[in-house]
């Protein structure tokens, strides 16, 4: 009787415990209590740096509200948000991921390009393969690896790539740009394709390599509240901080250029 | 068999047990419905015909038989040593061989860097000494599949030695059996549908992993994409692919756990 008797207390703690998470997250949800609000913001994998220390400063100026965050593929949030995950912001790397959501008709008005990225090679601090430029990547024995076709860094890596007629075969095609980072920095691969702002983030680990074709695949970052947002106010006020001087100020810093 | 005692009660169960019973069915088989009601049937034929799909299954059921013989080949033996030798620390032992169940796979697939890597503890010396590196190959897909899946094989494998009558080994040693044939000769016939229990358990997990396989081997369509990779990258923008591509696996898990159920471990 008292093992049942604490196995019931067991599954009673664990399900309050989940059903209190859920309660919470409902309630910031609907902004039912003012005094804690959450913003939810889906932004592209290669903002994890920014947007975290612009939601810090957002929470700073806006005092009872807490700013979520889920950075991802660009395309898998996109995925997410048509499927109706709960985002009152989406930042994609790329105009094709953003279109899905404003097709889907799950944009509130029309997205805004507020920053544009382009690629740079990044190699491991030591650079075991003596990788200079873009054409060392097709010599024999140099591990490279580069984002996967669907998502855009990789796309942007194709587009770069064909213009400078170099023929790469990469070991690996990642999941997103900060998989392709982790393995460089690991010193797996020697070198991959990168936006110049992981590479920044990184710099202790990996430098980033200037290429001149990296002009012909510059990806502009657009942004914009969404049609459900449980938060509009919110969402509204999070996309003029980001479009704001100071915000840009912040982008700037991490290697973005302005569009 | 003989008709154990239970089987004679009242035909009806208690709604107690039948109610959360049904209802955990449903939760199991739901999404599956889902996936089937989402189904794009009138092109699944030309969609499983494309080369990249082909090519994620064979690669698939290459590496997870091949993850499955080496659990085996070393799996079996790591569970004997558990249930049959005392020695000091078997408790601490018993949980390291358990931590790849709990952690996530994606842990795993760092941790498998950090060791087998190029600049890993090993992995460097492998490099020096042989030029062997493992990421980014399918021996190293073998490798993670292996590292998330052995446990399955052991735990199975260890309470079915724990299970086994001690009385027929400890005869065989009386009549002058070393250890090592008692072992293949009577400890192994009689654990035989364990290990097999276990194989297929340690095959299934192995034919799913994702996390630390895209981790450890990254993916590359013939040599390191498996089918979950697939899945997840198809999902990133043609969706319909991915529901395909879950299609396939599912029916792949479904006919050889059916089929392996039958024929090997001896349930009904």
């Amino acid at each position: 009787m008292k093992r049942i008797l604490s196995a019931a207390a067991a599954a009673l703690t664990l399900l309050s415990a989940t059903a209190a998470c859920g309660d919470t997250g409902d309630d910031k949800g609907k902004g039912g209590d003012k005094g804690s609000r959450t913003l939810t913001v889906f932004a592209a994998a290669s903002l994890t740096e920014t947007f975290t220390a612009l939601g810090k400063d957002f929470e700073k100026s806006h005092p009872g509200v807490k700013v979520r965050f889920s950075f991802g593929g660009s395309s898998t949030l996109a995925q997410q948000i048509t499927q109706g995950a709960p985002a009152d912001v989406f930042a994609a790397a790329s105009p094709a991921t953003m279109k899905t959501v404003s097709e889907a008709g799950d944009a509130a008005g029309s997205p805004q390009v507020f920053v544009r990225n382009r690629l740079v090679i990044a190699v491991p601090k030591d650079d075991p393969a003596k990788v200079h430029g873009l054409s060392d990547l097709a010599r024999k024995g140099v591990k490279v690896v580069l984002c996967a076709d669907e998502v855009p860094c990789g796309a942007a890596a194709r587009t770069a790539l064909a213009a400078a007629h170099v023929d790469v075969k990469p070991v690996s095609k990642e999941q997103d740009v900060k998989a392709v980072l982790t393995k460089v920095r690991l010193g797996e691969a020697d070198a991959g394709l990168v936006y110049r702002t992981d590479a920044g983030a990184a710099a202790g680990q990996v430098t980033g390599i200037d290429f001149p074709e990296a002009a012909k695949a510059i990806n502009d970052y657009p942004i914009t509240e969404l049609a459900h947002a449980p938060q509009a106010g919110l969402a509204k006020e999070f996309v003029s901080l980001v479009l704001s001087p100071a915000g840009r100020a912040t982008l700037t810093k991490a290697g973005f250029e302005a569009p | 068999m003989t008709r154990r005692e239970g089987d004679a009660r009242p035909a009806r169960p208690p709604w107690m047990l039948v109610l959360p019973g049904l209802v955990g069915l449903a939760f199991l088989v739901l999404p599956l419905l889902g996936l089937l009601w989402r189904a794009p049937w009138s092109t699944l034929g030309t969609r499983l015909a494309e080369p990249q799909v082909l090519e994620a299954l064979r690669l698939s059921l290459v590496t997870a038989t091949a993850a499955t013989a080496l659990c085996m080949f070393f799996g079996v033996p790591l569970a004997w040593l558990l249930a049959r030798v005392r020695f000091r620390g078997v408790r601490v032992v018993r949980a390291l061989v358990t931590v790849p169940l709990v952690l996530p796979p994606v842990v795993g697939g760092v941790a498998l860097l950090l060791a087998l890597g190029r600049r890993g503890i090993v992995g460097r010396w492998l490099d020096d000494a042989f030029g062997v590196t493992l990421p980014f190959t399918t021996a190293g897909v073998v490798l993670a599949e292996t590292f998330v899946a052995m446990p399955f094989l052991v735990i199975s494998v260890e309470g079915a030695l724990r299970a086994a009558d001690l009385r027929y080994e400890e005869a065989a040693a009386t009549l002058g059996a070393s250890r090592w044939t008692v072992f293949r000769r009577v400890t192994l016939p009689l654990v035989a549908p364990g290990v097999a229990a276990g194989a297929v358990l340690c095959w299934a997990r192995a034919l799913g992993e994702f996390g630390a396989t895209i981790t450890f081997a990254g993916n590359f369509p013939g040599r390191t994409q498996t089918m979950p990779l697939a899945v997840y990258l198809a999902l990133e923008n043609d969706p319909q692919a991915a529901i395909v591509l879950s299609l396939v696996l599912l029916a792949v898990s479904v006919v050889v756990l059916a089929a392996l159920r039958g024929r090997w471990t001896g349930t009904p």
